[in-house]
């Protein structure tokens, strides 16, 4: 039986103001299996980018992690020296931001910055990283690669590029890929293209992968399982068909209902009244409690992220001793 | 209401933008001007009480389209009549600020749209100062400014003391709904919403798309709305606009148009929606990328991408016939729609 690659427990990170401490990740915890594609989905705010970059070891400061723990493939990656972690990046871990202008240098040619990325990651020379450059194009579906490795980034468009940063991140063959909002800058006839190039590929070459995202569209159709952030804390997490069609959370229960579809019609939307606390005033107990329509008197204490067969629900409802000392009283 | 009463006719729309590079420069490289049909030729018809959504990718020329309906744009060529009346070219001064008051917008970024420096409630009272509260004309006095003020600000689901805050001091949803307080203000007719709930989150876009519903039941609200997303269009409109490149290539009922659309465009857009219901909806995936609108292909835009096109799609540009600029295009059965 094989561990699983990515496994994150218990993570925090905390921003230090002048005010205190605010705590923007609390109690997050979830494992990759090798091959698999997790989503996390969440709200601005949520922390979905944060958990992110935490594990990638590129947290701002005033951010840092707090407490928890990161491993890869069974080691500790979080308290890493940064040039470790640097060769982790990259090697181990490849990375997908939303905006493929930050991941390109708009002064290199593309396949100089993907030789360079295959030269510093695999033992290889100029030559062969060269070919795999441009086999690499190839897979990630830019035609006439081996006329395309020459130009600059501006000579793209907006798709080929972010299939660019997409072979950039696979070239040196990590176990993991993070994706952060990968499509979100795309147009929607392009981001169908996309998803479909990062699925295609990351199966091919058993990469994990990590899928950042607001759009639960295109999680159901990428991801294998999927874990449901609120206010830096995980509400739900399970099988992506599952969870899409029978959430657990209420939290979920409300998203899914407020997210307008194409297969039905309705007259009004199911809406959650009010909106996601702020990180400097989030509520005792459950964080969704003031929002919930299923709110009862346990909801005061935070409750943890409950096993329901192989789904997970951080919500007192799937507490049986809490439901009937409810009921009792 | 009559529900056959036009409230904007738009004829024969076109917008040119001059692209070139400054004149020095253009001269020492020798290029010539450039310019950028950003609009080409729009023809439609918005009727009274109805939402018309207008949808295509980044850079088919929607909010360009929009900015010229509300008057934000001059148009290079054609007319935009509202309730008849043409604002860019009536002299008549009173008219065009009768009918001014009657139109509004609601911007995407609630952040841009609100300024910072003022209050809530001064940003809510300015069309009212600026056109009075109502039909009578003449400005209303401070204390009745405040008591709208406060009305408004329920209808949108705030408080009226929120009036007294800055719009920093409010999220994203709640800015939205300080736009559409602002926009409603005045009481008008018709209102052009452009991409209102892409800044955000999806459980404050339901909130918001279902008070901008509410707001046209009770107010007898006409829209104008515009955005990328197809499944917010389908919620919202009764009919649907789709561009392409600066060009409406087909228009239609929203139920009929998403059961059976009949421009490959519209089709393409819709497969490449996700299926979040994975109800097994099938879907063929469509290559390529929207092209360059400084440099249209010829014929029809969309034939470097269209699966079914045929050696005229390179050649001719289809018009639009029977609300559908395709060379393909099977005529409808039933009786056109009115546009």
């Amino acid at each position: 039986m094989t561990g699983p690659l990515l496994s994150v427990r218990d993570l925090r990170v905390e921003f230090a103001t002048r005010k205190g401490p605010l705590v923007a990740l609390d109690g997050v915890s979830f494992d990759i299996a090798p091959g698999e594609v997790l989503g996390v989905v969440g709200e601005s705010g949520a922390g979905k980018s944060l958990t992110g970059l935490a594990i990638i070891g590129l947290l701002d400061p005033p951010g840092r992690i707090a407490g928890g723990e990161i491993s890869l493939a069974g080691k500790r990656i979080d308290s890493l020296p940064p040039a470790q972690m640097r060769d982790i990046r990259g090697r181990r871990i490849g990375i997908i931001f939303q905006d493929p202008m930050t991941s390109l240098n708009p002064l290199l040619r593309i396949g100089d910055q993907l030789t360079e990325t295959i030269l510093a990651h695999k033992s290889v020379g100029r030559r062969e990283a060269r070919e795999r450059a441009i086999a690499w194009l190839g897979e990630v579906g830019i035609p006439s690669p081996e006329k395309r490795i020459d130009g600059y980034p501006h000579e793209f468009s907006g798709g080929m590029r972010q299939r660019v940063v997409i072979a950039l991140a696979l070239c040196a063959e990590p176990a993991l890929v993070i994706a952060d909002e990968p499509t979100t800058a795309l147009d929607v006839s392009v981001q169908a293209q996309i998803i479909s190039v990062l699925k295609n590929l990351t199966r091919r070459h058993g990469a994990a992968v990590m899928l950042i995202t607001h759009d639960m569209g295109v999680i159901a159709e990428t991801a294998d399982r999927v874990a449901v952030m609120y206010a830096g804390r995980i509400a739900e997490v399970g099988e992506v068909h599952e969870v899409v069609r029978d959430p657990l959370h209420p939290y979920t229960q409300g998203l899914m209902a407020a997210i307008p579809t194409l297969e039905v019609s309705a007259r009004r939307l199911a809406q959650i009244p009010g909106a996601m606390p702020r990180l400097s005033a989030i509520p005792p107990g459950c964080a969704f409690a003031p929002r919930c329509p299923r709110v009862f008197a346990r909801c005061a204490e935070r409750p943890p992220l409950m096993a329901i067969g192989d789904r997970g629900a951080a919500c007192w409802l799937y507490d049986r001793a809490a439901v009937a000392a409810d009921v009792r009283t | 209401m009559n529900a056959a009463d036009p409230i904007v006719e738009v004829h024969g729309l076109r917008r040119v933008f001059d692209v070139s590079a400054p004149f020095l420069s253009r001269l020492i490289a020798r290029e010539p001007r450039r310019t950028l049909t950003a609009v080409d030729g729009a023809d439609f018809t918005i009727l009274r009480g109805e939402t018309f959504g207008l949808v295509g990718e980044s850079g088919s020329g929607k909010s360009t389209l929009a900015r010229m309906v509300v008057g934000l744009l001059e148009a290079s060529q054609g007319q935009v009549l509202i309730e008849g009346v043409d604002l860019a070219r009536t002299g008549d001064k009173a008219a065009r600020r009768a009918i001014r008051r009657r139109i509004q917008m609601i911007f995407q970024d609630p952040y841009a749209s609100l300024n910072p420096r003022w209050r809530v409630g001064d940003i809510i009272a300015e069309p009212i100062r600026a056109f009075g509260a109502g039909d009578a004309g003449a400005g209303p006095g401070k204390r009745a400014t405040v008591a709208r003020v406060g009305e408004l600000l329920e209808l949108v689901g705030l408080h009226p003391v929120d009036g007294r805050k800055f719009p920093h001091e409010f999220s994203g949803g709640q800015r939205q709904r300080i736009a559409i307080a602002r926009a409603i203000a005045a009481h008008p007719d018709f209102i052009v919403c452009d991409e209102p709930t892409s800044a955000l989150d999806v459980s404050i876009q339901a909130q918001i798309l279902n008070l901008m519903r509410d707001l046209q039941d009770r107010l007898g609200l006409t829209y104008l709305l515009i955005t990328h997303n197809l499944a917010v269009v389908r919620f919202m409109a009764s009919r649907v606009g789709v561009m392409y490149l600066g060009r409406l290539i087909e228009i239609g009922e929203t139920e009929a148009l998403f059961a059976r659309p009949r421009h490959p465009y519209t089709r393409m857009l819709l497969d490449a929606v996700p299926d979040l219901m994975m109800s097994g909806r099938p879907r063929t995936p469509i290559g390529g990328e929207p092209p360059n609108p400084i440099d249209p292909p010829p014929g029809c835009p969309f034939h470097p991408r269209c699966p079914q096109a045929i050696a005229i799609c390179r050649t001719e540009r289809p018009a639009f016939v029977d609300n559908v600029a395709c060379h393909l295009a099977q005529p409808t059965e039933q009786a056109p729609a009115s546009a």
